[in-house]
């Protein structure tokens, strides 16, 4: 050994080694190397004192599955700790962590600035069915970072967005529309579905709140349907009197305040012990050990979808078929640079691109391929295309197929890890189709 | 709850009751640049079960106003006036790391105050490690790092938080970080560096004492704990097996059952 005095390091467990292993210990789980699947509703109290502890929230441990269930509570520390995280909350979908982070945020008479490049479940929730409990929003373009500013009012409750929206791959600035949301005293909420805390971890730019809609490449093979909301624990609840179901003793916990008591985990406390109890979209323990088998290879697997993507991308803005690709990779993207800085580790795998002959070419192209697989999903590890204005927008017109930032000749691309190859071969013969539309379609 | 010692706002959470004065205090003490927050697991039973469970953040730290005290002794002055404060002639005190030498201190000089003294991860002498105690004071972010990798042992490393969706390690960072580090952590780890009385103050201790150790605590390990129980008359040790030094969160229940045992058979709570 030198007798130089050696730089002390921090040996906490990275990355790739949380994916495999975090939230769970073998010794107290009968020596298990597999995360069990906890296929229970409900589990023994002790004694009667122990009930009540569990039910004081005095101590920790499960009562009813709807509220916690310990498969499940594997797969919310280990994203916790992949965030960066205090503590996290696994739902039954995407959607549903949406809906529960916004209520228990918002009451009625609340508001929230939103981006206006959402996934479209999201813009529905948000526009139609958030006004029915008298949440309000005002939706902002995701590069607009003033406008968020401005459309802040006195009863806004916080600021969500989607990191890179969809299918435009807009970036919204994310450290400076954090920088607003704190000066206003209100959390940023950020939807990082597509990107993963391998390509990114919100709370390192300053976000408050991460979900994920698990269900796309966090479980990755398309199977289960999940979804996250995650707390970073920054975010000081007693800043100002704009939280006071956070602050204020809570009638249904015996008086309980989950800022004083839970800090910085007072979001997920809350969200549990309401939003579980009430709401009730819990995550069923087989999905859940789904998606902790996704995420063993999370970094592996977005290693690859990003490094296809890219080499998509290249294919793609070569091609003689192809009017335009939209990636953030591509040099004259309009947040090509954002991206570096916020995506370091890849710029994920959505591609939204032009076919040339519009959108007869498009429907072409999509009834002729044949490895890719042409759904209404992302993030599997195969690849998936769409053509939004035949299929899931086809009743929208022209202007309002802008207006979602869409158009006739446009194909989204969800790049999967098959052999780059393959892909490209399957693209080849969606495009000789594409250019004979009529010629194919007779056949 | 809100109230004052030496004019400065102090901030005790209750574990969700409201503070009652018929009923026996705990104060809990939490360790070098933590809050109050690290007792949850413990506090609110003993709030639901007949006593007043205090657990305050100390000044400078959390949601204490003041600047953070510069030595144990004045910290165990403090405890004492807190005592004063809420209008309590006596308490049990339970102390994690830096808040073990705080409340060893604090009963070897308010003898007749202190009915019960509940050590977990103690030792009678913290001595810092020179690097981690320079990077805390120069507001070093590592200082925090370094001391969550130490302070969980190998099982606490991989989380496994006995409440369901909470990283512990995250959670213990974030609240280390919550304040200015060389303000909170800084001076406590340099007060805990100066203290040197530990070992003479466990000789004048004459009330019931519980020292909680883990066998896999690297900041204060085992044989040290037992170092400072032996000085203290008629002490009793739990060893918790598997564990760190973070043996509050780490085994939480493990810790409140014992912490239960001894407090209610040596300060009965108010029966209801
Ligand atoms: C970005 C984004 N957020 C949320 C959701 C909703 O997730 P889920 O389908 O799991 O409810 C989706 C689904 O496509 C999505 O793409």
């Amino acid at each position: 050994m030198s007798d130089k005095k050696k730089e002390l390091k921090p040996n906490t467990y990275k990355f790739d080694t949380l994916s495999l292993h975090a939230g769970y210990q073998p010794h107290k789980n009968a020596g298990s190397r597999q995360v069990p699947i906890y296929q229970t509703t409900s589990y023994l109290f002790d004694d009667v004192d122990h009930a009540a502890a569990l039910f004081n929230l005095e101590r920790g441990g499960h009562i009813y599955s709807r509220i916690s269930n310990p498969t499940v509570g594997v797969l919310e520390e280990r994203v916790a700790s992949l965030e960066g995280g205090t503590a996290a909350l696994a739902t039954s979908s995407g959607m549903s962590a949406i809906f529960l982070a916004v209520m228990t945020l918002c009451e009625a008479g609340d508001h929230l600035v939103v981006s206006s490049q959402l996934y479209g479940g999201t813009v529905n929730l948000f526009r139609l069915t958030l006004p029915k409990f008298g949440i309000k929003c005002t939706f902002v373009k995701p590069r607009d970072t003033e406008g968020f500013k401005k459309a802040i009012q006195k009863n806004t409750k916080g600021i969500f967005g989607e990191l890179v929206g969809n299918p435009g791959n807009e970036i919204m600035n994310m450290p400076e529309i954090a920088k607003i949301a704190h000066e206003a005293g209100i959390p940023l909420m950020v939807d990082a579905t597509y990107q993963t805390p391998y390509l990114c971890k919100p709370f390192e730019h300053g976000a408050d709140i991460v979900i994920h809609s698990l269900t796309k490449w966090m479980a990755g093979h398309g199977s289960s349907m999940a979804g996250i909301l995650v707390e970073g624990g920054k975010f000081d609840w007693m800043q100002n009197d704009k939280f006071p179901t956070m602050t204020k003793p809570y009638e249904g916990y015996h008086g309980l305040s989950f800022a004083e008591e839970f800090g910085p985990t007072a979001f997920t406390m809350k969200a549990r012990a309401e939003g579980m109890r009430d709401f009730g979209p819990c995550l069923s323990p087989q999905n859940a050990w789904n998606v902790l088998q996704g995420i063993e290879t999370l970094s592996v697997r977005m290693k690859k979808h990003c490094s296809n993507a890219e080499e998509m991308v290249k294919y793609l803005m070569n091609h003689e078929s192809v009017a335009w690709v939209s990636h953030p990779s591509v040099p004259d993207h309009p947040d090509h640079e954002l991206a570096k800085k916020l995506l370091p580790n890849g710029r994920g795998s959505m591609i939204a691109f032009g076919i040339k002959g519009g959108k007869e070419a498009g429907v072409a192209f999509i009834n002729n391929v044949k490895l890719a697989s042409h759904l209404a999903n992302v993030g599997d590890t195969r690849t998936l295309v769409i053509h939004p204005a035949s299929g899931t927008h086809s009743q929208m017109d022209e202007a309002t197929l802008k207006f979602a930032g869409l158009s006739h000749d446009m194909i989204r691309l969800s790049v999967g890890i098959e052999d780059i190859e393959d892909i490209k071969n399957d693209f080849e013969v969606g495009f000789r189709a594409a250019r004979k539309p009529r010629l194919v379609s007779n056949q | 709850m809100k109230f004052k010692v030496d004019n400065n706002d102090v901030f005790a959470s209750t574990g969700g009751r409201p503070f009652d004065k018929k009923k026996p205090l705990i104060i809990f003490v939490h360790g070098s640049g933590l809050t109050h927050m690290t007792w949850v697991l413990q506090t609110r039973y003993f709030a639901f079960h007949g006593y007043n469970a205090l657990a305050v953040d100390l000044p400078g730290h959390g949601l204490s106003g003041g600047e953070s005290l510069k030595s144990i002794e004045e910290m165990a002055d403090w405890v004492s006036a807190v005592i004063d404060a809420v209008g309590h002639k006596e308490a049990s005190l339970v102390g994690h790391s830096q808040g073990c030498l705080v409340t060893v201190e604090c009963t070897s000089r308010y003898p007749d105050k202190i009915k019960t003294l509940s050590l977990m991860g103690g030792a009678g002498a913290i001595p810092m490690n020179p690097q981690l105690l320079s990077l805390a004071e120069n507001n070093d972010p590592k200082a925090v790092d370094l001391m969550m990798d130490w302070a969980h042992g190998p099982a606490g490393h991989f989380g496994g938080h006995p409440v369901p969706g909470l990283y512990h390690i995250n959670t213990g960072t974030m609240l280390a970080k919550s304040r200015t580090i060389q303000n909170t952590l800084g001076v406590d780890f340099r007060a805990c560096d100066n203290y040197k009385n530990g070992f003479e103050a466990a000789k004048k201790i004459k009330c019931p004492t519980l020292s909680i150790l883990a066998t896999d605590d690297k900041m204060c390990p085992v044989i040290e704990g037992k170092k400072l129980a032996a000085l203290i008359e008629g002490s009793q040790i739990d060893i918790i097996d598997n564990c760190g030094h973070m043996m509050l969160l780490e085994e939480a229940d493990r810790v409140l059952t014992v912490l239960k045992k001894f407090i209610t058979n040596n300060y009965p709570p108010l029966s209801s």
